[in-house]
């Protein structure tokens, strides 16, 4: 194999780019895709600040890298969700990233400061845990950016998770969800835009920028998405794109050419009624937003050893 | 040669030399769910592994919340 653009020996290919590319031109394509997300979305302008909501994964990583290669001023901002060993040791991930670099991360411990972690919201809730983890995380970037002053929030999702979502809303004909599905949702009520710059570029092409930058991430999977259903899409999406490359690209750019608009209005009307949550001003249908009736409820149930620590 | 597979982690004997795409074809995997990296760089589909160093098959797929 010879990468497409000095010829030299290639190190990858591209299949929906039928493309291969040695390790220097590959790190500058994944650079190249992820400009070209910004400029084509106007996610980002230039001096605002950006809060990158990274894990200790390959995309988010990858994603923070990125964004200061390309000059923007980006720091990150992690949260210690109390997922065993595994949350201690994805959250290393992050720290080291950032102390090699001389960056700036932002922490947040979810136990320390709500009192709950993942694993007892998901039990005493009844909530999948991959459920209660995304409202967690949401609320947290949002407040810790509208508190530190950020202009954007930028996060990880890649092609293959905003494709897994789309096949897992369309399947369902999730209309709300499908019109808020858009890899740029505009600042509102106080809080900041959110953006999500690797749209262009899939889960194997950011594993492989980690591997060709030097990038050390959690490999592991978090134990607490095992049998999630987005797994299942994933797989399911991949068997395609193994018979037909581009499938994901042409699924997910194809929707936001051609469909996406035809739901956003029902996704903007909803918007338009939400009220500041009474105890933590985040946009809610009700009285208190979700992440403040989460706390409540966890509060409630949490065992007494949890008590005892604080 | 010996190849480390993840999630969990375990290692294999597999007779070299092979091809990549002859790899993943044995070990059932799509080759749009992993990376195939011998010591600190990618190894390309084409390629044949000649048995002398440990070969990793790194998953990339990752799920969870959204």
């Amino acid at each position: 194999m010879k990468c497409r653009v000095c010829r030299g020996p290639a190190v990858i290919d591209v299949r929906r780019q039928n493309a291969n590319y040695c390790a220097p031109h590959f790190l500058r394509m994944c650079r190249d895709q992820v400009a070209k997300a910004i400029d084509e979305f106007e996610m980002i302008e230039r001096g605002e600040r950006v809060l990158v909501a990274v894990s200790g994964g390959k995309d988010s990583l990858a994603c923070w890298h990125i964004l200061r290669e390309l000059g923007y001023e980006a720091d990150g901002f992690v949260i210690g969700l109390g997922i065993g060993e595994y949350s201690d040791r994805s959250t290393s991930y992050a720290r080291a990233f950032a102390a090699e670099r001389g960056l700036t991360l932002h922490t947040y411990d979810l136990r320390a400061e709500d009192g709950f972690d993942i694993p007892s919201a998901a039990a005493t809730t009844h909530r999948v845990p991959c459920s209660a983890c995304g409202l967690s995380k949401r609320h947290l970037f949002d407040k810790v950016a509208r508190e530190l002053g950020y202009d954007v929030v930028a996060t990880g999702h890649n092609l293959d998770d905003e494709a897994a979502v789309l096949f897992g809303n369309v399947l369902r004909w999730q209309t709300d969800y499908l019109g808020r599905q858009l890899p740029v949702l505009p600042a509102r009520n106080g809080f900041p835009r959110k953006v999500k710059p690797l749209v262009r570029l899939g889960e194997r092409d950011m594993a492989a920028y980690c591997v060709l930058a030097g990038i050390d991430y959690i490999v592991e999977e978090c134990p607490m998405a095992a049998g999630n259903k987005h797994l299942g899409y994933k797989e399911v999406l991949n068997q395609i794109e193994e018979q037909s490359p581009g499938s994901k690209l042409d699924f997910y750019f194809g929707f936001l050419k051609r469909a996406s608009a035809k739901f956003t209005a029902h996704a903007e009307a909803e918007q338009d009624a939400l009220v500041p949550c009474t105890r933590c001003g985040a946009p809610t249908t009700g009285e208190l937003c979700a992440f403040c009736k989460l706390v409540e409820r966890t509060r409630r149930h949490e065992p007494a050893v949890s008590q005892a620590s604080s | 040669m010996k190849v480390v597979l993840r999630n969990p982690r375990r290692e294999l004997d597999v007779p070299a030399p092979i091809s990549v795409t002859a790899l993943l074809q044995r070990l059932e995997l799509n080759r749009e769910s992993v990376l195939v990296i011998e010591g600190d760089t990618l190894v390309p589909g084409d390629a044949v592994l000649s048995g002398d160093s440990v070969v990793e098959v790194r998953p990339v797929v990752s799920g969870g919340c959204t």
